[in-house]
């Protein structure tokens, strides 16, 4: 029986200390490496012969940018069909230097979801065959999916921000608002981004 | 050439040593079902290399999902896969079910299981119709469609709308089935299965559409895997991966079904798997209903869950009693207390596994949402299913794969 | 929960006639000549005989196809052949999301159909951008093409696509022959930046 703690256990022997910050929420394992290591990590889960993690569910990107040095994130969802079991995998980088290893030599369905992560977060995979956008116009130059983006056109002049839910005198649809009404000093400790 | 057109005729650079043709196989076509653009390398009528573009119904789902709170991301899910938009629906509420720790009534799963196995007729009934079109019968289409608006009757019986539903609510559904649309389900199911049979009396055995669909684009379940592929296109390569068996949500481990597999994973096998999955929709149906009329009494009133957290009180409670105005101002101005955390769910769409992934940092709308779309992702096989086929057997490969272009693109 | 008694279309209505004959225009008649405004007789030719060009981009699309089928049959009102080369087709139909990298190619479309044509803008998201109010979706296909007649919905239902065809007919029937080359349409043109 593949359990989590014994994928823990396999792991911890294999990388030591490198690989940290296990936790089970919702039952699915999660835990980080540093990014340098993440193409070992993923051979060994592929590779070895009691884990067999041979699918790629998806692989996206997260930014958090209150995180200094550590703003974006990678997550690889990977899962063994045989005993079906779940794992993610998470690889922060710095957004100064977003550079993370490609997986496309291990999994063909990397191709477009690193291309996906870069056209919208900015993620540099090293090695990838066809590193450009994907979705959005290749003319683009900013990476639309970073918080300090918005999610409108801001070259439009013909939708009023005070109707639309954009700001205006009052704030709405902004920082100021998002969180409901309560002030946030008043709430309790449960406004922090998961890491 | 002849001496007398030679200076008048401008070849391209490079053009007389290219042996190969470029075809544009733009995203405006009549086969391309939904907006992709195909560039094609053609030596005579055998391809060699296809580039494909996406991204021009690109409408930023995941960025617009960060904005709003989790009960309006629901009309957002319908527009992925639109010809089945109820499984992303129910899809979507049963993350935030298992992000919020709901637990759900069997009645309320078992009528979403009817929902989303409609759905999933609807989906098939589409793809193979248009497989068939697409290789010059376009009779099935128009019989099969008249059965796609029985369907559209029963979901707008329960939710008012016909394509993009928005059906159901995290917690439940918006109102109880009443007779007629539990009427117009019988009407479906009399109905139904007699049409299912001709439109199969005329493709499956079929010399022409057999020769058109045979070999045509097979993969193999290696490939398929490394690839990422999942529901039809993955079974119809051999292996049974299937996510209502596997991770088993909304009761669906309570019913008794079988999930085909093919063998080649060429576009017959497809076809077969589509069609095989149609019966067992059906099967499906039939059971959750008889199991839907077992309930008697107070029981066969439930189709919500008791969760005045997040499920919005009826309107007469609201104008009436205290708590609900109380509950109903808290759910919308958002002074709920969500749980923070990251969840995944997936469920079982039309066209293979469909995944959420939510991270919520106790704020009223997500931090992160991230679709897990399955035409995205094996769309990027096509080249090498396509390789050394010829241009018709590209088009049926399009058609057969079942690409949405809205999932395609989130 | 009780649900509200059916109020629309209780009361049959009987079957005034069979086939629905085209309203012949006014004119003089005689012994083998009738006499009438050359508009006319065009526009009642043009306007049962209309060739859309559906240019379907997402859900908007599928409501096509149902009302292409046989319950809402739009083949009875002239439209039985749907052409897919703008070269041969009178209407241009937008369904569904148009977005940036979309627009170019609406344009382009546009430009290759000949004159008398008309554009419908099906569905929200072609008329005005719809619900997504984004910095990829064009806000409206009247951004980059004049369009004649707009169906609201998300989507429409198969009446609704039908009632806007109704009212192309009727424009296309009162539509002056002169109106293509008036300098009100060429200044039109000329303000979406089309010669």
């Amino acid at each position: 029986m593949l359990t989590n703690e014994h994928i823990k256990q396999k792991l911890v022997e294999k990388f030591g200390d490198q690989v940290g910050n296990f936790s089970e929420p919702y039952a699915l394992l999660t835990f980080e490496a540093p990014k340098e290591l993440n193409l070992k990590v993923l051979n060994f889960l592929y590779d070895d012969p009691e884990l067999k993690f041979k699918f790629l569910t998806t692989l996206c990107a997260v930014h958090y940018p209150e995180q200094k040095g550590r703003e974006l994130a990678v997550v690889y969802h990977l899962h063994n069909l045989e005993d079906n079991v779940r794992l993610r995998f998470k690889i922060f980088t710095d957004i100064n230097q977003p550079d993370v290893y490609t997986a496309t030599g291990l999994f063909s369905a990397a191709n477009w979801l690193e291309r996906e992560s870069y056209d919208f977060y900015g993620v540099n995979f090293v090695g990838h065959p066809n590193l450009k956008r994907i979705l959005n116009v290749d003319e683009m130059d900013y990476f639309p999916m970073r918080k300090e983006y918005p999610l409108e056109d801001s070259t439009r002049i013909d939708k009023d921000d005070e109707m639309f839910g954009r700001g205006g005198t009052l704030g709405y649809g902004t920082e100021k608002t998002t969180h409901g009404t309560i002030a946030e000093e008043e709430k309790d400790d449960q406004g922090k981004p998961v890491l | 050439m002849s001496t007398i057109a030679e200076p008048h005729i401008r070849l391209p650079e490079g053009s007389i040593e290219k042996t190969t043709t470029t075809l544009n196989l733009g995203p405006t076509h009549p086969a391309t079902h939904g907006v992709f653009q195909n560039i094609i390398e053609l030596d005579g009528e055998r391809i060699v290399s296809a580039e494909q573009t996406i991204g021009y119904i690109h409408r930023a789902f995941e960025k617009i999902a960060e904005r709003r709170p989790l009960y309006q991301i629901t009309p957002l899910t319908d527009r992925l896969n639109y010809c089945s938009s109820p499984i992303n629906n129910m899809g979507w509420h049963t993350t935030c079910e298992k992000l919020l720790g709901i637990k759900i009534p069997k009645r309320v799963d078992y009528l979403r299981i009817i929902i989303m196995e409609l759905a999933r007729i609807g989906d098939h009934l589409i793809c193979n119709s248009i497989v068939g079109v697409d290789s010059g019968a376009y009779t099935g289409f128009l019989y099969l469609m008249q059965y796609r608006e029985l369907i559209y009757e029963i979901w707008e019986e329960v939710c008012g709308s016909r394509l993009t539903t928005n059906i159901g609510r995290i917690g439940g559904f918006e109102r109880n089935f009443n007779d007629i649309a539990f009427q117009k389900l019988d009407k479906f199911l009399k109905e139904y299965p007699r049409v299912l049979k001709e439109f199969e009396n005329l493709f499956v055995r079929n010399r022409i559409f057999m020769d058109r669909t045979i070999g045509v684009g097979p993969i193999s379940a290696e490939r398929a895997l490394n690839y990422g592929f999942t529901g039809p296109n993955l079974r119809a390569a051999g292996v049974d991966f299937d996510v209502r068996v596997h991770n088993p949500y909304c009761s669906y481990e309570d019913f008794d079904f079988k999930v085909p597999v093919g063998t080649t994973g060429d576009c017959y096998d497809r076809f077969l798997v589509r069609e095989e999955e149609m019966w067992q929709s059906l099967s499906l149906i039939e059971q959750a209903y008889q199991k839907v009329q077992e309930f008697k009494g107070a029981e066969a009133d439930v189709y919500h869950a008791d969760v005045p957290e997040y499920y919005l009180p009826p309107k007469e409670d609201v104008y009436t009693k205290m708590e609900a105005l109380i509950w109903h101002f808290k759910i919308i101005m958002g002074e709920i207390n969500m749980p923070a955390g990251e969840v995944y769910h997936s469920v079982e769409g039309g066209n293979g596994e469909l995944g959420f992934y939510l991270i919520s940092d106790g704020g009223r709308s997500p931090y992160r949402l991230h679709f897990r779309r399955p035409c995205f992702i094996y769309y990027q096989a096509f080249e090498e299913m396509v390789k050394g086929q010829m241009l018709s057997d590209a088009i049926i490969l399009m058609s057969s794969l079942n690409l949405i272009a809205g999932e395609m693109d989130s | 929960m009780d649900h509200r008694p059916v109020s629309y279309n209780i009361h049959e209505k009987a079957l005034e006639k069979d086939i629905s004959m085209a309203e012949m225009p006014e004119g003089s008649m005689g012994e083998g000549f009738f006499a009438t405004s050359l508009g006319k007789v065009i526009g009642l030719a043009r306007k049962n005989s209309i060739w859309p060009l559906p240019f379907a981009t997402s859900c908007c699309g599928i409501e096509f196809m149902a009302t292409m089928g046989s319950h809402y049959d739009l083949a009875r009102f002239g439209s039985e052949r749907v052409g897919f080369s703008p070269r041969q087709c009178d209407l241009l139909m937008v369904m569904g999301t148009i977005a940036k990298k979309m627009g170019p190619v609406v344009k382009q479309v546009y430009l290759q159909m000949a004159e008398p044509r008309w554009v419908m803008a099906v569905g929200a998201c072609a008329s005005s951008g719809g619900i997504f109010d984004t910095y990829s979706v064009l806000q409206g296909i009247d951004q980059v093409v004049p369009v004649d007649v707009y169906v609201p919905g998300c989507p429409p239902r198969p009446e609704a696509i039908i009632d806007g065809i109704i009212r192309v007919q009727d424009l296309v029937g009162k539509e002056s022959l002169r109106r293509r080359n008036s300098p009100q349409y060429t200044g039109l043109l000329e303000s979406y930046g089309i010669q």
